[in-house]
């Protein structure tokens, strides 16, 4: 695709597909950083970043098919993840005082 | 018309008054109940016979529908025919006798009032057993009657060998019982009832072989009520049951139900020539083999066990000879003089506090002379001495023998004079000669069981004394081996109504004239008067040859005993059948169950599924648990894999489904 054409596209407005790559990425991200980091905050910021990849698709399905319930579908995860953070840190910091670590593989009292 | 049904209710209605308040009431009331209620009955089966005109239709009393399912269809009847009278007289007459006789003899046992309360359960279902119209209801009374001889064999249940009799009583007649069942399926089958009436109305119009069958099958449970071969064995171990029992249920009515049960099917056997050859070889065998027994034993009540199991061979030569009514009349005969032999015997263990070795004994003519009297006239009718009432049954058993086949006669006659031999063994061992006994200065049981022991025949039935120690309280504090007494009146009294029996019984009641209408009688035998000739001889020779061995040279049977060596060891012991049975079928059952069914089958397999159920459960989980890491970012790993896996599967089926 040549400069002039890209130009023209976005013209006409950014592609959905561009949006849903996008969202796909962040996901991945959010994915691997939960995976692969071991700091509670930063997999908390993961679920984050995977939440709001999510909601990525829902607007970007909700203005490609002219329909509302993407944007209510956005608005329900955006309440839950608030939700969640409010729990979510104060557990995080129960679990700090309590153990004095925020290393998420030192908590593993419910193995086997 | 008679109300039939009271006659068995009556020794109920004392069985639940003294079963269930026993304990609370005094002797005298327990023993008032118990005999007055078989007095009753046995003065209701008088008026019945009373009243009966005997006319071609028995009576049949219809109470209710006990079994209505498809074609079963079985009534609570009962039926009074002939031969239900007779055997109705005996049991409620020689019931009546025993009752009064045990008030005296168990006076001093503890359990009293269990005793009464079994004794009548006992009358209750004997009753039902002859009574009943039909296969069912006199299987009723057949076990019945089983289950009260084990209660009572196993009346001294804190004596290890009285419990193991009693078990063997029970196991043994299972066999039978399981032999009579099956007769009762194929009769079902055949005749599509069990009514009496029925069956053997239709009975000449059934196949050969079927019949046969049944028969056989029948004979069977007899052999195991009745003490045939080869179930005899629980007999001889059943003395370990009080004397009363002994003589009641062991040799004057329940023993006797296989005969009345083979009599009562005549028609069935009659249609069965092969079943009543077969009857009549193992009636002869047993009586045979049961007598050369009795010649060598000690104990007196053994003695007597295994005369009655001799006498009932008998009985079942006459039932198979087709001389039914033969069969019945020495039933009652031997009744008589059975069952006064054991009250005797009671009696002589009684004065001898609790002794039954007739080692022990001698010279108790002159403690004891009612006893001794009475004793002599049951011996002399058992020996069938002319005149008495075992005499008349005996010939006429042995004639119907001669005539169906002579060599049956002659066994029988050899039969007779051995019965004759070892009766007046014991009669001589006990009453002549010098008191053997007392000369122990330790007590009853002690001492005998020494001298057991050193007879080196330590076999646990041998010590079969019903733990008879009355001596002491009762009669003045003379210790257990102390000089010998007469047995109160209440003992002495059915002694001597019995020893009338049987010296009468022949003359006062002619079964097969009785019973001509049922059993047709024999054809005459040619030569009859040298038949009993010849019967009476053996009897008598047998008198004498016992005469000449145990009280003119009483040293005499010592040097046979040693002359014969092996042989003698062999019949005193038995002829080790107990331990053939215990080698070939108890103990192969034993080992054999404890190896496949304990160790194999419970062990193996059901233990082992059980178990192996659990155990794998648990190594599965074991394994499994460590999914379960408690890790989040595995978790989360696995869920990541899920979804991969996921997305591919969908991928490869072509993408999501509109």
């Amino acid at each position: 695709m040549d400069p002039q054409a890209a130009l023209q596209m976005l013209h006409k407005g950014v592609p959905t597909s561009w949006y849903l790559a996008l969202s796909a990425v962040l996901f991945t991200i959010g994915v691997a950083g939960f995976i692969l980091r071991r700091n509670i905050i930063t997999v908390f910021m993961c679920i984050e970043l995977m939440l709001n990849a999510v909601n990525l698709s829902f607007i970007a399905f909700a203005h490609e098919h002219k329909q509302v319930s993407g944007h209510l579908f956005t608005f329900f995860v955006m309440v839950v993840a608030a939700a969640e953070a409010a729990v979510g840190l104060a557990i995080i910091l129960t679990v700090f005082k309590n153990r004095s670590t925020l290393n998420i593989d030192e908590i593993d009292s419910l193995k086997n | 018309m008679q109300n039939l049904w009271l006659i068995p209710a009556l020794p109920f209605i004392g069985f639940l008054i003294n079963g269930i308040l026993g304990r609370k009431l005094s002797k005298a009331v327990v023993s008032s109940i118990a005999v007055l209620s078989v007095v009753l009955s046995f003065g209701l089966v008088v008026s019945v016979g009373l009243s009966s005109d005997w006319g071609a239709n028995p009576i049949h009393q219809h109470y209710f529908t006990w079994i209505q399912s498809g074609g079963v269809n079985i009534g609570w009847d009962f039926m009074v025919d002939k031969l239900t009278m007779i055997m109705l007289m005996v049991v409620t007459g020689i019931g009546s006798l025993i009752h009064i006789y045990a008030t005296g003899y168990m006076a001093h046992e503890e359990g009293y009032y269990r005793f009464f309360a079994y004794l009548n359960l006992f009358m209750f279902f004997m009753l039902n057993l002859v009574l009943g119209a039909n296969y069912l209801l006199l299987f009723v009374g057949w076990e019945g009657v089983g289950l009260c001889s084990y209660l009572l064999i196993g009346f001294y249940f804190v004596k290890k060998s009285a419990t193991t009799a009693g078990n063997k009583a029970f196991i043994v007649n299972r066999i039978g019982d399981f032999g009579f069942s099956l007769a009762m399926f194929l009769i079902f089958m055949t005749f599509g009832s069990l009514d009496f009436g029925k069956v053997f109305a239709a009975a000449p119009g059934k196949p050969a072989e079927t019949l046969t069958a049944i028969a056989l099958l029948m004979l069977l449970g007899a052999t195991g009520k009745s003490a045939q071969i080869p179930l005899y064995v629980w007999l001889p171990d059943a003395m370990e049951g009080p004397t009363p029992v002994s003589a009641l249920i062991h040799a004057a009515t329940m023993v006797t139900a296989g005969v009345y049960m083979c009599s009562r099917s005549a028609a069935i056997f009659l249609k069965a020539p092969i079943a009543m050859d077969t009857v009549a070889i193992v009636g002869l065998a047993t009586a045979v083999f049961a007598a050369t027994i009795g010649l060598t034993q000690y104990d007196i009540k053994k003695v007597f066990a295994y005369s009655t199991v001799s006498q009932l061979g008998y009985m079942f030569l006459g039932v198979g000879v087709g001389a039914f009514s033969a069969g019945v009349w020495h039933l009652m005969t031997h009744a008589f003089f059975k069952a006064l032999l054991f009250m005797g015997a009671g009696s002589v263990i009684h004065a001898c506090g609790g002794e039954q070795d007739m080692r022990q004994m001698g010279g108790l003519k002159k403690y004891t002379p009612w006893t001794c009297g009475v004793l002599a006239c049951a011996s002399l009718a058992i020996a069938g001495v002319p005149g008495t009432s075992g005499f008349f049954s005996k010939d006429a058993i042995l004639t119907a023998a001669y005539a169906h086949a002579p060599w049956m006669f002659w066994v029988g006659v050899v039969t007779a004079g051995m019965t004759a031999f070892y009766v007046w063994r014991a009669f001589w061992m006990t009453f002549w000669g010098e008191y053997r006994g007392g000369h122990a200065s330790a007590a009853a049981g002690h001492g005998h069981d020494a001298h057991a022991h050193a007879d080196n025949h330590a076999h646990a039935d041998h010590h079969g004394h019903d733990d008879h120690a009355h001596g002491g309280q009762a009669h003045g504090g003379h210790g257990a081996h102390g000089t010998p007494h007469e047995s109160p009146w209440s003992m002495l009294g059915p002694l001597v109504v019995l020893a009338f029996l049987s010296l009468a019984g022949g003359f006062l009641f002619n079964i097969p004239k009785f019973l001509e209408s049922m059993f047709p009688l024999h054809e005459e035998v040619a030569n009859e008067q040298m038949l009993m000739g010849i019967s009476i001889a053996a009897g008598l020779i047998g008198i004498a040859v016992s005469y000449f061995l145990y009280v003119v040279s009483p040293e005499v049977p010592a040097r046979i005993a040693g002359a014969l060596g092996g042989i003698y060891t062999l019949v005193y012991n038995k002829y080790f059948v107990d331990e053939l049975y215990d080698a070939t079928i108890v103990q192969p059952l034993v080992e054999g169950s404890t190896a496949v069914l304990w160790h194999g089958l419970d062990q193996g397999v059901i233990d082992g599924a059980v178990n192996g159920a659990g155990s794998g459960s648990r190594s599965i989980g074991g394994v499994l648990k460590h999914l379960q890491s408690g890790n989040i970012r595995t978790y989360a790993t696995w869920v990541v894999v899920g979804s991969v896996i996921l997305l591919v599967a969908m991928g490869l089926n072509g993408g999501m489904v509109r």
